[in-house]
């Protein structure tokens, strides 16, 4: 081997080394190629497994953590929840749409590998901005990639979050989340075991796409990465809805020993990480491998990423049914090997080994890397935020107008729409709202649903912005009536290798874990995507965060509309002259620049307890968190669901008038009360020393914001309406 | 009364069909398998919707040719009832049941959200309990719902009662804005020319219950029980 051939595959000369030393001699080209997907940043978390491993993984509710194919929860009744996010960024910027779609089906492979029945989908999506053509194109393929994997398959895509950004213009994030629901006692694993035992082969047959898919999602985005579209898999909803169906049926016949399907790194992931942790080997016929092409090596076929396959470890006398019942369902499986008890992933073909390598070095023993890490420059620059300079608002009408028309704050209809949200007839709050509610069908329990990251906070302060995540997606959870249970992530980062770059990695990280030890919501997996940076320029550091939440009883959720005139309108929590990183900020005054808001993880849980209890005891009629634009802006959309109006009066108390209608001060939530309610509510708030402050009503047709006296802001909600509603729809025409 | 709700490969409104008749109506349903030759015993058959054999070729066009289908066709012949939804409606169409096809949305997007429906004829089996004046509001979720007929076609349509619903705004005006994807005439469910088989791009099963968002869809199934019975006597 020459040092361009391991060069080339992404693998460093110590790693060949390292490699070398495991084998005893030097690697061939197959084996080289199988060491260096299983060995890509992608597949073996080399770089930010040990930062990880910092996470809060452990809780009462959890049945499986981190590790395997996606985390487990327990939600009583027998039932658990199964769930998983994970990035396709670098394939949706080169093929949007099929690289969405096969974020997609990815995903859901993951959850229905573990088997669980996918029962919803969300998404977290970052783009640049919409004034540039490309962008618009890469967001349209995104947007209807989502849509066509999933409504076709039949997966509710029910909540997400999009935000638009130039820090994003060459690099997107499509970040993929799907929810499933099992018996607790069927949950299977991706585990060969048992000497002798067949392994079959299901689904599409191999071709050469997607060759080196992970080692592609390793390394930045440039110029040259146009040319590698041929590396950006296809996807097949139908097929993959046939092996969903398929192997739900065999899993809960008890048909199989061990199931993974295969995503990043093909086969040669799916058939390392089965034999690694069942402790086993295998031994594996490229000759039996169904090809989509003639003559591929076995190079090409160990490393080919295409879509929809599956990995199958059962016994000898089930193997016939399982054949059988793949037939019946029209697709191809054949078996093409069997575990052994050395350890060794032995590959032949021809009748000659054309690989053999022990499983686990391949699975488990990747070096692990604690890069360098040092605090960013660029925090100096932004830090130094002076308010006293900032000019306040003067015409807060036209402020709140430009804000609800930004895209990052304005109705992501036009995304929702062409998502088919109501298939599986079991969502209850539908997409639009602070989280998603899913009805378990057979119980009286519901499921609430989020994703959140505000990036800009995080790339203003990564651990407070890494907080900041957490905290948004368990009040969105909150708000909608649900118990945050625990939560996976999409660590989407750039470059690690720099110091700067794992600096705020780390800080990220150590913020999320604070939060989620102090909610109790263990992370039970995620997925890391570093490298997501353009000719050298990093994205904004975006860990988005996926939540679950639990509703014992699916009928006390809550929405964030105005119900009826004439209720309470009432502020939780305590506002700050907090500008930094705000849409206010960036929109307005055109700086991203400041500390995030802060946040007090104590307050913030008593908000949580206050609402929580409000909504079971049906004190509140709904509830809103305020987030991008503040307290106007969360005004607004109270009023836009039902047009209901709202007549708010506020006092600055020493406030700029800018932070307190547009500041996003963290721990604050708007309800609206019965006023026959008003006193148990307040009454609440205070037991829990939450500040509630009485700040108006419901009704009319306009929104009405008297500060101090004084009229600030005075509109008819058809205009603001217009305003949030047209925003993305006209900048895409 | 006996459903049976068909599964082709790639289906995925199959399981909502499904509860739609156990859960809300209370009656017995089973699923069909599309390899099956005989719907006996069924005295109504539900063709769901979903993606049936991915929407490859045309939506609709390779599950006409299943074996179910031309168990479905005699079914239809002699009179039994049918309902197709969304891509149960472009089965239909492609298997030669209805008149007309269905092209992609004026869009080119998918749509999912609520609609309102006026009804056109309260004298078939799937409106005759529908209270007069009433709109029903059901979601549609598809991205060919397009509805083309020719003039004439749309003509001998109107005039043999086989246009059902048409979508119409929340205050029951048959409109352009009204309308989410173009159909000819705002037509969002037709019928053949005896009534008995129906269908529509909108999903009454997701419109059984209060907590989705709206019960209207049970008024089409509660005509269908009214109907059956009615023929007993």
């Amino acid at each position: 081997m020459r040092p361009e051939d391991w060069r080339s595959m992404g693998l460093k000369d110590e790693e060949y080394q390292m490699i070398i030393e495991i084998l005893g001699r030097e690697p061939n080209y197959v084996e080289l190629g199988m060491f260096s997907v299983m060995w890509s940043e992608h597949c073996s978390y080399k770089n930010s497994k040990d930062v990880l491993r910092t996470f809060p993984t452990k809780g009462d509710r959890v049945l499986q953590g981190p590790g395997e194919n996606a985390g487990i929860v327990d939600i009583g009744d027998g039932l658990a929840v199964c769930f998983k996010i994970e990035s396709h960024n670098h394939p949706s910027a080169i093929e949007p749409y099929q690289g969405a779609a096969t974020g997609v089906g990815g995903i859901i492979r993951d959850i229905f590998t573990m088997g669980a029945r996918p029962i919803a989908s969300l998404n977290s999506l970052r783009f640049g901005t919409l004034d540039d053509a490309h962008v618009r194109y890469i967001f349209d393929g995104v947007v209807s990639g989502i849509a066509g994997y999933g409504n076709s398959i039949g997966v509710p895509t029910v909540a997400g979050e999009v935000y638009f950004d130039s820090s994003y213009q060459g690099n997107p994030l499509v970040n993929a989340m799907c929810v499933g629901l099992l018996e607790v006692e069927k949950i299977k694993l991706g585990r060969a075991t048992g000497k002798g035992n067949p392994v079959i082969l299901v689904g599409a047959r191999t071709g050469r796409d997607g060759m080196h898919g992970v080692t592609f999602a390793s390394e930045e985005l440039s110029e040259a990465s146009e040319e590698k579209s041929p590396e950006v898999q296809v996807g097949d909803p139908f097929t993959e809805k046939l092996l969903l169906e398929a192997c739900l049926e065999l899993i809960n016949n008890d048909d199989i020993v061990g199931i993974q399907d295969l995503g990043g790194a093909g086969l040669t992931c799916a058939t390392s990480e089965m034999a690694s942790r069942g402790g086993s080997g295998m031994e594996i016929e490229l000759d039996l491998v169904p090809c989509r092409e003639e003559g591929m090596t076995p190079y090409e076929i160990m490393i080919s990423e295409s879509q929809e396959r599956m990995l199958l470890v059962v016994t000898p006398e089930k193997e016939k049914k399982v054949h059988d019942t793949f037939k019946r369902w029209g697709l191809i499986s054949t078996t093409i090997g069997h575990v052994t008890d050395d350890g060794i992933l032995r590959i032949r073909q021809d009748g000659k080994v054309v690989a053999e390598v022990p499983a686990r070095s391949l699975a488990e023993d990747s070096p692990v890397y604690c890069p360098a890490y040092q605090e960013p420059a660029y925090l100096k620059t932004t830090a130094a935020l002076d308010l006293q300079s900032l000019p306040d608002v003067q015409d807060a009408n036209q402020v709140l107008l430009k804000l609800l028309a930004s895209p990052n704050i304005a109705s992501k209809e036009w995304v929702w729409q062409q998502y088919d949200y109501m298939v599986r007839t079991s969502t209850v709050v539908l997409p639009g709202a602070d989280a998603a509610i899913i009805r378990i069908r057979g119980t009286k329990k519901g499921i609430a649903l989020s994703t959140d990251c505000n990036a800009r906070y995080v790339y203003l302060d990564p651990y407070t912005g890494g907080k900041i995540a957490v905290a948004e997606a368990a009040r969105n959870v909150v708000c909608s009536g649900g118990e945050p249970l625990a939560i996976t992530n999409c660590l989407n980062f750039g470059n690690p290798e720099k110091p700067e770059i794992f600096w705020q990695f780390r800080q990220a990280v150590c913020g999320m874990s604070e939060a989620c030890s102090a909610f109790n919501t263990p992370v039970t997996g995620g997925n890391v995507s570093f490298y997501n940076e353009t000719n050298g320029e990093a994205i904004y550091p975006t860990p988005v965060v996926g939540m679950v939440g639990l509703l014992e009883d699916v009928q006390q959720h809550c929405t964030p509309a105005f119900k009826a005139a004439g209720d309470v309108v009432v502020l939780l929590g305590d506002t700050y002259d907090e500008l930094g990183g705000s849409e206010y900020l960036a929109n307005i005054h055109q700086k991203v620049q400041g500390q995030p808001p802060a946040l007090d993880l104590e307050k913030e849980k008593a908000l949580h307890k206050v609402v929580l209890a409000a909504i079971k005891q049906g004190l509140v009629k709904s509830a809103h968190d305020l987030s991008e634009g503040g307290l106007a802006v969360a005004l607004a959309e109270c009023c836009f669901t039902n047009e209901i109006g709202a007549a708010i009066s506020l006092s600055t108390q020493g406030l700029r008038l800018d932070s307190l209608l547009f500041g996003e001060t963290q721990s604050r939530v708007l309800v609206s009360v019965a006023p026959d309610k008003l006193s148990l509510f307040l009454e609440l708030a205070a037991q829990n020393l939450v500040p509630a402050y009485k700040i108006g009503q419901t009704g009319g047709t306009n929104l009405q914001v008297t500060v101090d006296g004084a009229a600030q802001i005075k509109l008819p909600l058809s205009q603001l309406k217009k305003a949030w509603q047209e925003a993305i729809p006209c900048a895409m025409k | 009364m006996k459903f049976g709700v068909v599964v082709f490969p790639g289906s995925n409104c199959d399981l909502d069909a499904y509860h739609f008749v156990k859960d809300v109506l209370a009656q017995p349903v089973d699923y069909i398998w599309h390899q099956e030759e005989s719907v006996a015993g069924y005295e109504c058959i539900i063709l769901p919707g979903g993606s049936s054999y991915g929407d490859y070729l045309r939506s609709g066009a390779i599950a006409s040719f299943s074996p179910v289908m031309k168990a479905v066709k005699d079914f239809a012949l002699r009179g039994g009832l049918v309902i197709g939804i969304g891509n149960g409606f472009q089965i239909l169409v492609e298997a030669g049941l209805l008149p007309g096809a269905l092209y992609r949305n004026t869009a080119l997007q998918f749509r999912c959200q609520f609609t309102y429906l006026k009804v056109e004829n309260y004298f078939t089996p799937f409106t005759k309990a529908i209270e007069r004046g009433r709109l029903l509001k059901i979601p549609i979720a598809h991205g060919e719902g397009n509805y083309y007929v020719d003039k004439d076609t749309l003509h001998r349509l109107e005039v043999k009662g086989q246009i059902i619903f048409r979508y119409a705004t929340e205050q029951a005006e048959v409109t352009a804005a009204a309308n989410p994807n173009g159909s000819v005439f705002n037509i969002a469910g037709v019928c053949n020319e005896n009534k008995n088989v129906l269908g529509m791009m909108p999903h009454p099963e997701r419109a059984g219950e209060a907590i989705l968002g709206s019960e209207d869809g049970k008024m089409i199934f509660d005509s269908i029980l009214k109907h059956w019975e009615g023929s007993r006597l």
